[in-house]
């Protein structure tokens, strides 16, 4: 087991109870069920006080990466937030999406050293809504959130990252994605070399976390290097590069910590499979990857198709095989009332012939 | 009656100090933090240029030190100073004539730079480490065996405004050339990287010994910083730097990745100099009251400063300086 | 499997990778002349350069990526030097400048 001394010299202050929470844009699209896990199992196995405001809108964070929302923009947005915070009567604000996190820390920070700008923004957004803020007591990521509790959520669990039959820990490889701890090391729970927010979680709950050479890498989400498909050769290059350099290593599964390389560290896989014919999973097929809920959500024996798990580009059922987690195929792909979602078409990093799945429509 | 000074510190510098001063007729006491004297040097191997033996040099002025019956304190901290008199952390107060300071430096420490990965990735090593290896005589890597490829990092936790220390350790240029000569004579085998930002030969034969080291060793300088290092499948370590020559990014794995630490001021410089009211460079380090005519007085009347006090210094500048302070010190006392 | 066009590559790293280059016939040059190990990379060579004030050769460069293991175009690179000398003549380190075109030449007539 890795050596990470150092991670307990950052630490931060997160709150126990009331959030107010903040959801991601693009993150209910590519993992349905993740923040759906998130408010369950605080408000339900944990039975905290959580707040999931219908208000609040886009930190705008994906335009503002991508140069379209100017800072004083994004200032605004981000001040209504936490107006709306105040007005629900909550101080602690937990955001899904790393890179919502890693812009309040960004405006908050700002506001902290160019004081003027705070000023500047509490005009602005007196003159766009007729609103007034405080800032938060503590702004924290849901990942924190939940390595706060990974004890408790130990104690609740029905499966651990340990493989059912051997007993051995599961290999995990993890990603905390880089707005959550390369702007700001020392908001992110063990830093930016040695971070430990989900590595705690794993450790937790029985698995082994897989330090390999290119952990540090970007995924390569890069907001303009991605959405311009002339530009995408080279963000997937950098998931070709970690899924080349974590291979060897065997990994069970990848946890990720952030919308944008949950999804590609996923789907990549594919891309990769069908451009170059390479896989990287242990069975000739891909590596599941989960999010952080979606780890807490199996650990805590929440059914596999209500996480979401069977929107994910590449199958799960190894891992969930694996873990000795009880799953029924035939319901992969109906939705929550029963009804037939669809299911995608075969490919190379899917190892679960598409056959066996039930299909309604037959 | 003699005249007495206080020599804080029993490194090479306040040895040297005191011993120049039992020369001249004044009788010093060395005051010493640590069990014995020595400093710093105890845990080096063989001195750059010449490969001079460490221990040749210590042993030659502790067996002077005892020869001359000078006094020496061990295990006797200093927690305050002034020019007559010093306060020790037991309590105990000397009165002296005047005071040379002599507390040297601290190394850097290495787990500082967190994406090197000391003390976390077992390859990963210090020069102080290299040093004490060579002393044991047992140069391995971490699982024993003869590397067969190592990197050295130059400038770690120097001229690093990340860290604080932006100061140029001036030392470690030499020292890498050193132990990558050194790597090269015990493993002729292997090959041997010196990563480094700029070379920076300064001394008598050290331009010629780079020299040597690149054309008859084969030792490979990049310029270039490594930003990273990351363990291997095999326990090695991987490094990226960039190839500033070629203008491309440059990636290896080695056996040994070896930093070499630069010299930070002591962390008790600041409470010394308030006590006393001297002054301090933006380093840290203790400011001489000038750095050409002055070189060895504080800004304070009877406080004198020898060797890495004042900045990072070489063993021979540092005897030089010692003599240099002695003799101030004497002819302040004396009037 | 016929591979989808998905209207990008994956982008080949740019990075000199010395776990994958083989670095033989580097030795093999170094151990012919050693002298040239000594470059402290001044670029005196390439600011004197007859052919490198005219066309994209930089000599310093191209024999630092030949100590590296990086051979591609090197040969080709080294054919567009006039053999004037003027950076022997330069040289701080005295490495026999002309004589490194040509035994990069000769190494490396087949990369």
């Amino acid at each position: 087991m890795m050596k990470r001394r150092s991670w307990q010299e950052y630490q931060k202050e997160i709150a126990d109870d009331r959030y107010y929470y903040a959801r991601s844009c693009i993150r209910q699209n590519f993992f349905p069920g993740s923040e759906k896990a998130f408010i369950d199992i605080l408000q339900n196995d944990l039975g905290k006080d959580l707040l999931d405001d219908p208000k609040h809108s886009s930190c705008t964070g994906i335009g503002y990466h991508s140069d379209i929302v100017p800072l004083e923009t994004i200032m605004t947005v981000v001040a209504r937030q936490f107006s709306l915070m105040n007005e629900a009567g909550y101080e602690n604000f937990v955001t899904s999406c790393i890179t919502s996190f890693g812009i309040y820390c960004e405006v908050l920070s700002t506001w902290n050293e160019f004081p003027e700008t705070e000023e500047k923004t509490r005009e602005n957004l007196l003159k766009a809504t007729g609103r007034e803020f405080r800032k938060p007591a503590s702004l924290a990521h849901t990942s924190d959130v939940m390595f706060h509790f990974r004890d408790q959520i130990a104690a609740r669990a029905k499966h651990r990252l340990v493989n059912a039959v051997t007993g051995e820990p599961l290999k995990v490889v993890e990603h905390i994605g880089c707005h959550y701890a390369k702007i700001f090391p020392k908001s992110g729970i063990g830093g930016s070399e040695f971070p430990y927010v989900l590595a705690g979680m794993i450790e937790s709950w029985g698995g082994e976390v897989v330090d390999y050479p290119e952990r540090r890498h970007c995924c390569g989400f890069g907001f303009r290097n991605y959405l311009v498909q002339a530009n995408r050769g080279y963000s997937i290059a950098n998931s070709h590069k970690k899924l080349e350099s974590m291979a060897p290593y065997k990994p069970d599964f990848i946890v990720a910590n952030c919308p944008g390389c949950t999804m590609f560290l996923d789907k990549w896989q594919y891309a990769i499979a069908e451009m170059e014919g390479t896989t990287y999973g242990q069975n000739g097929h891909g590596i599941p990857v989960l999010t952080y809920e979606e780890m807490a959500g199996l650990v805590l024996g929440y059914n596999p198709w209500a996480l979401g798990l069977q929107m994910h580009q590449v199958d799960v059922e190894p891992l969930l095989d694996k873990m000795g987690i009880e799953y029924d195929p035939a319901a992969k792909y109906l939705g929550r009332n029963g009804k037939y979602i669809g299911k995608p078409a075969s490919a190379v990093v899917n190892c679960c012939p598409t056959d066996t799945i039930y299909d309604i429509r037959e | 009656m003699k005249k007495r000074i206080i020599v804080i510190g029993g490194g090479v510098a306040g040895m040297q100090t005191a011993l120049r001063l039992a020369e001249q007729g004044v009788e010093p006491v060395i005051v010493e933090k640590e069990p014995e004297l020595g400093g710093k040097l105890r845990g080096w191997h063989v001195l750059f240029p010449s490969f001079t033996p460490a221990e040749e040099v210590l042993t030659a002025l502790r067996r002077r030190v005892n020869e001359s019956g000078i006094e020496v304190l061990t295990s006797a901290e200093v927690v305050g100073l002034e020019p007559r008199s010093v306060r020790l952390a037991d309590g105990r107060e000397l009165h002296g004539d005047s005071v040379v300071v002599a507390t040297g430096f601290t190394l850097f420490d290495a787990s500082i730079k967190e994406e090197y990965g000391y003390g976390i990735y077992d390859n990963v090593f210090t020069s102080a480490d290299i040093e004490r290896m060579f002393n044991e005589g047992r140069v391995a890597k971490a699982d024993g065996t003869a590397p067969r490829r190592i990197a050295f990092l130059h400038c770690v936790g120097s001229r690093d405004e990340k860290v604080c220390q932006q100061h140029c350790s001036k030392v470690c240029c030499i020292t890498g050339v050193k132990q990558a000569m050194e790597m090269k004579k015990l493993f002729p085998e292997a090959d041997v990287f010196n990563f480094y930002m700029d070379i920076r030969m300064f001394g008598p034969g050290y331009e010629e010994m780079y020299r040597e080291a690149q054309q008859k060793y084969n030792i490979h300088f990049v310029r270039g910083r490594i930003s990273e290092a990351a363990p291997t499948i095999d326990g090695r370590v991987q490094i990226k730097a960039e190839d500033t020559l070629t203008g491309r990014p440059l990636r290896m794995s080695v056996d040994m990745l070896v930093l070499l630490i630069g010299m930070r001021a002591n962390d008790d410089n600041a409470r010394l100099a308030e006590g006393a009211g001297l002054n301090r460079a933006s380093s840290g380090f203790m400011a001489p009251r000038d750095l050409f005519l002055g070189n060895v007085c504080s800004n304070v009347g009877g406080i004198f400063y020898a060797g890495a006090v004042t900045a990072p210094k070489s063993i021979g500048e540092t005897l030089n300086e010692a003599t240099a302070a002695a003799d101030a010190a004497a002819k302040y006392a004396e009037a | 499997m016929a591979a989808i066009n998905f209207g990008y590559t994956i982008s080949k790293p740019r990075a000199i990778d010395l776990d994958r280059n083989n670095l033989r016939k580097s030795d093999e040059i170094l151990r012919e002349m050693p002298e040239l190990q000594t470059c402290i990379g001044c670029g005196a060579c390439t600011a004197i350069c007859t052919a490198g004030n005219l066309t994209s050769f930089n000599f310093r460069k191209v024999h630092t990526l030949v100590r590296r293991g990086e051979y591609q175009g090197a040969y080709e690179e080294m054919n567009k030097c006039m053999l004037c000398g003027k950076c022997r003549l330069v040289c701080p380190r005295g490495i026999n400048t002309r004589g490194v075109v040509m035994l990069i030449k000769r190494k490396l007539g087949d990369f």
